[in-house]
């Protein structure tokens, strides 16, 4: 298990002990983690998992891949440096207690 | 007892031709309310099918979610290129016969052009002016619903649905209200063909296009050269860099989509869930008991409606598909009609269940880069429907069935005679 803690807009923190290998959209879904919808069920394709990955985690989460996940976030809302799909992002124990923030809203 | 014999014998028609002269792209088909018994049997004989001929030429039917998901984020193969056919299995829809207009757009377009002109018109949809204009729907649906005779029959479509995506189109254009009607009227006959019941020849088309490519010209006229840009959508395009050197023909096209996108999807929808509510009594009762659930019930009537049937894509590789191979230069086409009714994909799914556990998994909007652009405008349109709805109405009795649409694109009723109940 890896704790992942996801941070609403407005500052609520939602900490989750994930299984290991699921996407953090997955983590987020399952314990119903307000703010992350994932409409396309983890293909890169809708953008609903929208998430500023935490600077000091960007490192080891690495930045939005080339391909389908870059090209989704160019249509998202207030996009950074730090987005990232969270259907790309895989759990693992090296990102114990990494830290997601969640935009206003998804779009 | 009919509902039930008509049933059994078009699951017969269905079952009984040979598979390679099974021709889904046959209009009549929807306007029967026939084609899901055609869909059932792709999907479970031959997912990916290869139909030699049509009124199309050749094409590809995808039937399946997650192959219909396979090609919808694959653009770099399947290309939705106005120059190859487009976005829909009719290639005149998008050249207008042989001697049409061009109307080049961004959903038929492929990166980095779609790119550009999609983040051009984005910000009218985003989150924030959305918010805006909730104040504005919720007002003229409140207008709509307080106009309609109760205890009477009348038209759904026309009345409400028409009338309320008419009504968002004009503030969206900022668009001369009175006029509106005509917004409806190029809508319809922007997608139509010869012999469905809009026009009569591609040159009518042509015609009434050229008027709207005459008065969209005059409103994008009046707003260029103001120095404060006013918000709605034509002064977007005037003013963004990426668009206010668009071509007049080009100018026309992303109007004339941002027109259909936003009007008989919306509307099929408004109607559709009227519809399913009346053919499912028992979640009308969950749905009034509990008005909370409009929430999972409104992506769920957009998937049992699925109100455009079909998006199509031109192979620009060889590519395999559910073990099929696909030749550069193919016509595919994806059937969200049928991906929507995907039992390997969807629990229950030609049931209308207004509170499933992830009601947004459906394939209507599309997904990856042409995936539709106001997908949360027509949410909160069919929500402060419903809204205003329960607010008033206890039943919304249908009459009779509704007549269909003569389209394979546009999945949607011709009309649907109702009566209020106070």
């Amino acid at each position: 298990m890896t704790v992942v803690r996801y941070i609403e807009a407005n500052g609520t923190e939602h900490r989750v002990e994930a299984e290991n290998g699921i996407s953090a959209m997955e983590a987020a879904v399952k314990h119903s983690v307000p703010g992350i919808d994932g409409d396309c069920g983890g293909a890169a394709a809708c953008a609903t998992c929208h998430v500023y990955v935490d600077p000091e985690w960007l490192a080891r989460t690495g930045p939005a891949a080339d391909g389908l996940e870059k090209s989704m976030l160019e249509f998202a809302e207030d996009v950074r440096e730090t987005s990232r799909l969270a259907c790309q992002i895989e759990v693992t124990g090296k990102l114990d207690g990494l830290v997601l923030r969640l935009p206003d809203r998804q779009h | 007892m009919t509902a039930l014999a008509s049933a059994t014998t078009t699951a017969t028609e269905a079952d009984s031709l040979p598979l390679d002269r099974i021709d889904v792209s046959r209009a009549e088909l929807f306007e029967r309310n026939v084609e899901g018994d055609y869909f059932r049997r792709l999907r479970r004989e031959d997912p990916v099918h290869y139909c030699a001929d049509s009124t199309y030429g050749p094409y590809w039917s995808v039937t399946k979610y997650n192959d219909i998901m396979a090609v919808d984020t694959n653009h770099q193969v399947f290309s939705s290129e106005a120059g190859y056919g487009g976005i829909v299995i009719d290639d005149n829809i998008q050249k207008g016969g042989d001697d049409g207009l061009q109307l080049p757009n961004f959903i038929a377009m492929d990166p980095p052009r779609h790119d550009e002109q999609r983040k051009a018109v984005s910000p009218i949809v985003a989150p924030g002016n959305l918010a805006k204009l909730e104040g504005t729907i919720r007002e003229r649906v409140c207008r709509v619903l307080d106009n309609l005779p109760v205890g009477e029959e009348f038209d759904w479509v026309d009345n409400v649905s028409i009338e309320l995506t008419t009504q968002m189109l004009a503030t969206l254009f900022d668009f001369p209200f009175a006029e509106r009607r005509k917004l409806t009227r190029w809508s319809d006959v922007t997608t139509a063909e010869p012999g469905g019941g809009i026009i009569d020849s591609w040159g009518q088309r042509k015609g009434e296009l050229l008027e709207c490519a005459g008065y969209f010209q005059n409103l994008w006229n009046e707003r260029v050269n103001l120095t404060e840009p006013k918000s709605d959508l034509i002064s977007m395009l005037a003013h963004s860099p990426a668009t206010r050197n668009m071509k007049p023909e080009e100018y026309l096209g992303n109007v004339l989509l941002l027109i259909v996108g936003g009007n008989d999807t919306t509307r099929n929808s408004m109607t559709g869930g009227v519809y399913a509510l009346h053919q499912n009594p028992a979640e009308d009762a969950k749905l009034r008991n509990n008005p909370a659930l409009i929430d999972s019930m409104v992506p769920e009537i957009i998937r049992w409606q699925t109100p455009l049937a079909h998006m199509r894509r031109t192979a620009v590789a060889d590519a395999e598909l559910g073990g099929k191979t696909i030749r550069k230069g193919d016509k595919v086409v994806m059937w969200y009609v049928s991906g929507n009714r995907d039992e390997t994909a969807i629990d229950r799914p030609d049931e209308f269940i207004i509170d499933r556990q992830r009601p947004r998994q459906h394939l209507s909007f599309g997904f990856g880069i042409h995936r539709c652009v106001g997908n949360r405008l027509a949410e909160m349109q069919l929500r402060i429907l419903w809204e205003e709805i329960l607010q008033r109405f206890t039943r919304i009795e249908v009459l009779r069935e509704p007549e269909r649409v003569r389209s394979n694109f546009v999945r949607g009723y011709a009309n649907l005679p109702v009566r209020l109940h106070a």
